[in-house]
C-alpha cells in the first residue's frame, strides 16, 4: 500500500520534517532527525527509480483529483534519475553537516539551519517530481527562499550581500518562469505538462507561445546560472556555509537543468525549439562561451571556493552544450553530466569544508603545504580535480567522451575542440591548487593542523569514491541517461 | 504611547472585534469570501496593532515568541497531518473524501482543518516577522 504513495511521501516527508525541526529546537535532537529524513528520502527515490525502470512512468494524483485538473506527480526515467541525484546528495551531505555546521553557524541558529535545509530539499524534490507547471513554480519558490536563508547563514558578512544578490536574480528568474507559465495557460487553458504538450502544437506558431518560451528560458537560465546570467553564483557559493555550498552546487543547478529539459523537450517539444526556431545554435554559442569564459576566470581566482564556483558555471556549460545538440547522444551526455558533476563538485566542496574546518580559510595562499598536513583531504581534492578535468577512470571522462561523440556525430569539430580546451583550462586551475598544497612547504610560524575528523572525511570520500566507481561502471548512469534521452526525443526505446 | 488616550481606548475597543472578524473570515471561508490566508493576516494585524499601541514587550507577554514560533510549525503540521490522515484512511495524499463516512462531509472537514492550519501559520509568521523587526536593537 505504501509503495503506491511513494511519490507523495518523497516530498511530504522532508516537508513535514522541516516544521518538526523547528519544534524540536534542540540541536542534538535535530541533528539526529535530519539525516534520518534525508536517508529515507534517498530510499524512496531509489525505490521510485527502480519502479520506473521496471514498469514505466508512474502517475500520482494529489488528493485524487484526476490529472489535467488536479496536480499530478509524474515520474519517468529522467526525473526518477534527478530525484536520485538530489536525494543522494542530501543523504551524503547530512552526516557531514553536524561537525561543520557547529563550527560555522551560531548555536541558536542550528535548528533553523536544518529547517531551511529540509525545506530546500523538499522544494528541489518537488520541482523534480511534479507534472504540473504551476506546482513547479511553487516548489521553485520553496527551494529558492530556503536557499537564500541557507546562503545568508555563512560566517563571512559578505554572505548577506551574496544571498541578497541571489535573491534579486532568483526572484526575477522565478517571476519570468511564472509569466511563461501564465502565458501558456492563457493559450491552452491547462497547467498539466503532459496536457500542455498536446495542446501547444496547434498554437505553437503564435507570438504568445514564443514569448512564453522566451520567458521560461531566461527564467530558468537565471536559476541554472547559464553563462551571461551566472553573476549571482560565484559569491553565493563562496560565502555560504561549506555544507550549503556542497549541497546547492550538487543539486540546485542540476534541478534547474532538469526544468530546462522538461520544458524544452516535454512541454514545447524539440521540433518547435530546434527546428522552427534556431535555438540550438544560440544555446550552443552560450554554452561554448560559458565554458571558455568561466574556466578562464576560474584560473585567476585566489579563493578556492570561488574557483570551484566558476568551474561550476563552466560545467553547466557542458550540460547545456549536450542539450543544444538535441540528439540522443548529446542529451545522454548532458544528463550523465548532471549526475557526474553532482558527485564531483559535491565531493570537491566537501573537501573545501574539511579545509575550512581545519585551516580556517579557503584562500590559495593559506593552503601552502596543506597536502602533508591533511593527506586524506587533499587526496580527495586531487581525485575530484582529475574528474573535473576528465581523466579516464573518473566520471568526468565519461561525460566528456559522450559530449565529444555527440559533437563529432553532427560534424561540429570546433565544438569538440572547445570541450578539450575546457579540460586544459581545468588542468591549469586545479594544478594551481595542487602545486600550492603539495610543493610548497608548510609555513614555519604556523601551528600544524590535524586531518579532518572522520565524520567529515567519510562523506567526502563517499562522493569522491563514487566519481571513480561510476567512472568504471557506467551501465547505471549512462544506461539510465540514454533511456531518458530517448524518451525525451520521442524515440521508442 | 501612554499619552495617546484616544488611540489606546479605540484600540482596546477594536482589537476584540478584529480578532473575532478574523475567526469569522476563517470559519466562514468555505461559504463566503475568505479563508485561512486572509484570516491569518487579519488576526496577525490585530496582534500587531496591540503591539504598536501597548509596546512590543507587553505584546510578547501576551503571546510569547516561543509560542508564536510553535504556531508557525503547528499550522503546517496540521495541514500535512490532514494530508497524511487521508493517506492512512486509504485515499491519496490530501484526499478529503475519505475523512468522514460521507465524502461530501469529508471534503468539508478536510478543507476546514486545512484552512485552519493555513490561518495559524500565516498569523504566526506575520507576528514573528513583526517581532523580529520591532525587537531589533540598533547595533553600533
Amino acid at each position: 500500500m505504501i509503495a503506491a504513495h511513494l511519490p507523495a511521501l518523497q516530498v511530504v516527508i522532508p516537508l513535514i520534517a522541516a516544521p518538526v525541526c523547528l519544534l524540536l529546537h534542540h540541536s542534538g535532537l535535530v541533528w539526529g532527525f535530519a539525516p534520518l529524513v534525508s536517508w529515507s528520502t534517498l530510499g524512496i527515490a531509489a525505490a521510485l527509480l527502480d519502479q520506473v525502470l521496471a514498469s514505466g512512468t508512474i502517475s500520482y494524483a494529489m488528493g485524487n483529483w484526476a490529472a489535467p485538473w488536479g496536480i499530478e506527480y509524474r515520474i519517468d526515467v529522467l526525473n526518477g534519475f534527478v530525484l536520485l541525484i538530489v536525494a543522494g546528495i542530501g543523504a551524503v551531505v547530512m552526516p557531514f553537516a553536524r561537525t561543520s555546521v557547529r563550527r560555522e553557524i551560531p548555536a541558536d541558529r542550528i535548528s533553523l539551519f536544518y529547517t531551511a535545509y529540509l525545506l530546500c530539499l523538499a522544494g528541489l524534490l518537488g520541482i523534480t517530481i511534479t507534472g504540473d507547471a504551476f506546482n513547479l513554480f511553487v516548489f521553485l519558490e520553496i527551494s529558492s527562499l530556503s536557499s537564500y536563508i541557507l546562503i545568508s547563514l555563512g560566517k563571512d558578512r559578505r554572505a548577506l550581500t551574496a544571498a541578497y544578490r541571489y535573491l534579486v536574480m532568483g526572484t526575477i528568474g522565478a517571476t519570468f518562469i511564472l509569466i511563461g507559465v501564465g502565458l501558456l495557460y492563457m493559450m491552452t487553458g491547462t497547467l498539466n505538462m503532459a496536457d500542455l504538450a498536446n495542446r501547444i502544437p496547434p498554437v505553437a506558431d503564435t507570438r504568445t507561445v514564443r514569448a512564453a518560451f522566451a520567458f521560461l528560458t531566461v527564467g530558468t537560465g537565471l536559476k541554472l546560472a547559464l553563462f551571461p546570467l551566472h553573476l549571482w553564483l560565484p559569491n553565493a557559493y563562496a560565502y555560504a556555509p561549506s555544507v550549503v555550498t556542497a549541497f546547492l552546487a550538487a543539486t540546485a543547478t542540476k534541478v534547474a537543468v532538469y526544468i530546462l529539459l522538461r520544458f524544452f523537450f516535454t512541454v514545447f517539444g524539440a521540433t518547435m525549439i530546434f527546428e522552427s526556431l534556431p535555438f540550438g545554435e544560440i544555446l550552443m554559442a552560450l554554452a561554448v562561451l560559458g565554458i571558455l569564459a568561466a574556466s578562464s576566470v576560474a584560473i585567476i581566482q585566489n579563493d578556492v571556493k570561488r574557483l570551484l564556483a566558476y568551474s561550476s558555471v563552466a560545467q553547466i556549460g557542458y550540460m547545456v552544450l549536450g542539450i543544444s545538440f538535441a540528439s540522443v547522444t548529446g542529451l545522454t551526455a548532458g544528463i550523465v553530466h548532471l549526475f557526474n558533476h553532482a558527485m564531483t563538485k559535491g565531493g570537491l566542496f566537501l573537501v573545501m569544508g574539511c579545509l575550512v574546518f581545519r585551516a580556517g580559510s579557503a584562500r590559495i595562499s593559506d593552503l601552502e603545504g596543506i597536502g602533508k598536513q591533511m593527506p586524506w583531504t587533499m587526496a580527495a581534492f586531487v581525485v575530484g580535480g582529475l574528474s573535473l578535468i576528465g581523466i579516464p577512470l573518473t566520471v568526468g571522462f565519461i561525460s566528456k567522451w559522450y559530449l565529444i561523440l555527440a559533437a563529432i556525430e553532427q560534424g561540429w569539430w570546433p565544438v569538440a575542440a572547445v570541450v578539450l580546451i575546457g579540460s586544459l583550462l581545468a588542468v591549469i586551475y586545479i594544478w594551481r591548487v595542487i602545486e600550492v598544497a603539495y610543493f610548497r612547504p608548510w609555513p614555519r610560524d604556523r601551528a600544524p593542523v590535524a586531518e579532518a575528523p572522520l565524520d567529515m572525511l567519510i562523506p567526502t570520500w563517499t562522493l569522491i569514491g563514487l566519481t571513480i566507481y561510476f567512472g568504471l561502471h557506467t551501465s547505471l548512469t549512462v544506461g539510465v541517461a540514454s533511456q531518458a534521452a530517448e524518451s525525451l526525443l520521442g524515440a521508442t526505446p | 504611547m501612554t499619552h495617546h488616550h484616544v488611540l489606546r481606548v479605540i484600540a482596546k475597543l477594536m482589537i476584540p472585534f478584529i480578532l473575532l472578524f478574523a475567526l469569522y473570515v476563517q470559519f466562514h471561508g468555505d461559504f463566503g469570501p475568505g479563508g485561512g490566508f486572509q484570516a491569518g493576516v487579519i488576526f496577525g494585524a490585530g496582534i500587531i496593532l496591540y503591539a504598536l499601541i501597548y509596546g512590543v514587550e507587553t505584546a510578547s507577554r501576551v503571546l510569547p515568541p516561543r509560542i508564536v514560533r510553535a504556531g508557525v510549525a503547528l499550522g503546517i503540521l496540521l495541514y500535512a497531518g490532514v494530508g497524511l490522515a487521508g493517506l492512512l484512511l486509504g485515499g491519496n495524499f490530501l484526499e478529503y473524501g475519505v475523512l468522514a463516512s460521507d465524502p461530501t462531509r469529508g471534503q468539508h472537514v478536510g478543507i476546514t482543518l486545512i484552512e485552519f492550519g493555513v490561518g495559524t501559520t500565516v498569523a504566526a509568521v506575520m507576528i514573528t516577522i513583526f517581532f523580529a523587526f520591532a525587537g531589533r536593537r540598533t547595533q553600533s
